[in-house]
């Protein structure tokens, strides 16, 4: 990779807040229960981090980078910002692996925190963007606010042209929701745990066709962080590095009147570009953490990330590839639609994608696990951010 | 805002400098979009720049048919305005110079709604300032 082994980066510690109901928790103590996890986790000393990474999303100069850097306390020398919504935490994992290459940072710290559900109810995925705000709406969404969609609208459009372009049915959805509850019932934090079938799925109330309640992600409190540094720092912390294979991210689109093709997103613009800078092909791929905000999303970063051709997830997921003991295990730690979803997930799947590279899965581990895709969808599958994780260093 | 909005309950566009153009042939029942005089690219919503090529672009008229490219019903939604209507269908309509736009497709079963529907544009009175474009379904 044209560095030495001094500055290959690498994940050194992961660790999650209180989920999936902290009422006692707003986001900010989220954000600092998550730090003080992952210094406990990785053995770092906070006053090594010299590079901070948050993307905020808790309200206007509440936790974004600059206040939480001084809310924490980071005397830093590298700083990213970088907000793509849910799919954030892939874009810093990129960023950050090229600062630690190049020398920029040595230690960063991403942190994360939402107390979403505590403070906002369930409202996140049916409720008004702009709730509480002035009627009159303005940039962009100015010629969408009118009209009253919702997120859960956004992604029904998606897969609505997903099902009239390629004939997937509701029932391959729902295979999706089905085999992510598996895992969730592994999870005793998981938010739902119970039983699961295609049945449930597609007789669940339907929120806006043709996606249904069971085929959206729960809404929940949490919180997150990782820390990047060089392998070599790696060697005298607590935990067995994760390795930076590849990342990317890429943006089709912002507000989801403007998405220009409604069945692919930007990920299939940069996934071949990820795997070649990681040698690697999709069939090397052991497990996948991918942001399950509702299943079509699944089925849309399945095609862009390259598992199988376009138009053909529904297929792909009924053939059983994405359960547990499958080739292809999806969302072990019961994913956005089962276990957790404070607002912005893509945290989650770097520390659960993390945790299983480690070995340190419990019932969810995938045997033999050595590399983990982490693939996120922020906005309106606007932004997709991906990131190639492996249990050994890169050849 | 204290200009009156009648019966219009439900948001409404905050009118700039770019966009008035646009609201304001809404109210002589107009439909807009772009057009660069630069390199030709058409593109919606109106925006100071042109996205193909930065200059800036020019307002035209659009014969106000499209086709329903994609489209959803929306069962629930907390917004004001939007509760009595449920469930009502919201859509991507693709305009036959080419541009997409959201728009609600109102006066039909939303069950009935399908993709390639074609449609015709009509304004919804929202006070002074602006008339939203939605849809009705053409046969």
């Amino acid at each position: 990779m044209g560095v030495g082994p001094d500055r290959t980066p690498v994940i050194a510690g992961i660790a999650l807040s209180d989920y999936p109901v902290a009422p006692d928790l707003d986001g900010v103590q989220h954000h600092v229960l998550a730090m003080q996890r992952v210094l406990e986790d990785s053995g770092v000393a906070k006053a090594d981090i010299d590079g901070y990474v948050s993307a905020g999303g808790g309200g206007m100069m509440v936790d974004d980078a600059v206040t939480m850097s001084e809310y924490l306390g980071i005397d830093h020398r590298w700083i990213d910002g970088t907000m793509t919504g849910g799919s954030s935490f892939e874009f810093h994992v990129q960023h950050a692996a090229a600062a630690i290459r190049d020398g920029r940072a040595h230690t960063i710290l991403v942190t994360y925190g939402s107390d979403q559900l505590t403070r906002m109810g369930r409202t996140l995925g049916t409720g008004s963007l702009r709730a509480g705000q002035s009627r009159a709406v303005p940039g962009p969404l100015q010629f969408e606010a009118p009209y009253g969609n919702s997120l859960v609208g956004a992604y029904a459009m998606v897969a609505q042209r997903h099902m009239h372009e390629f004939g997937t049915t509701s029932e391959q959805l729902a295979e999706i929701a089905v085999g992510v509850r598996d895992f969730a019932r592994l999870n005793p934090l998981a938010r739902y745990r119970d039983d699961l079938t295609v049945e449930d799925v597609v007789n669940s109330r339907m929120v806006a066709d043709p996606l249904h309640k069971l085929d959206c992600c729960v809404i929940t409190d949490g919180g997150g962080a990782i820390l990047l540094t060089t392998e070599e720092r790696a060697r005298d912390l607590k935990q067995p590095p994760v390795y930076v294979l590849g990342a990317g991210g890429a943006q089709s689109h912002w507000n989801i009147s403007q998405c220009p093709d409604f069945t692919t997103s930007a990920g299939a613009r940069i996934s071949a570009d990820v795997y070649a800078e990681a040698g690697l092909a999709p069939a090397d791929v052991d497990t996948i953490q991918f942001y399950d905000s509702f299943t079509i999303t699944v089925a849309v970063l399945l095609e862009d990330m390259g598992f199988c051709a376009k138009g053909e997830a529904g297929a792909f997921v009924q053939e059983g590839h994405l359960r547990r003991g499958g080739k292809l295990p999806l969302n072990t730690d019961g994913g956005g639609l089962s276990s957790n979803h404070p607002g912005m997930r893509g945290i989650f799947l770097l520390v659960e994608a993390a945790r299983q590279l480690r070995g340190q899965g419990g019932e969810a581990q995938v045997p033999g696990a050595e590399v983990a895709l982490a693939a996120g969808s922020g906005g309106w599958l606007s932004c997709i951010g991906m990131v190639l994780l492996g249990k050994d260093r890169p050849a | 805002m204290s200009s009156d909005t009648g019966d219009w309950v439900k948001p409404i566009p905050y009118v700039d400098a770019v966009t008035k153009p646009f609201w304001d042939a809404t109210l002589e029942g107009r439909l807009t979009f772009q057009q660069c005089p630069g390199c030709g690219h058409r593109q919606f919503y109106p925006r100071a720049a042109c996205t193909a090529c930065g200059a800036t672009p020019e307002l035209v008229d659009a014969a106000g048919t499209g086709t329903v490219h994609t489209f959803t019903v929306i069962r629930q939604f907390g917004g004001p305005g939007f509760k009595d209507e449920l469930p009502y269908v919201v859509a991507v309509i693709e305009l036959d110079e080419g541009v997409a736009m959201m728009g609600n497709v109102t006066d039909v079963d939303p069950e009935a709604v399908r993709i390639g529907d074609r449609v015709q544009v009509w304004f919804a009175d929202a006070g002074d300032r602006a008339h939203i474009p939605l849809w009705k379904v053409v046969t």
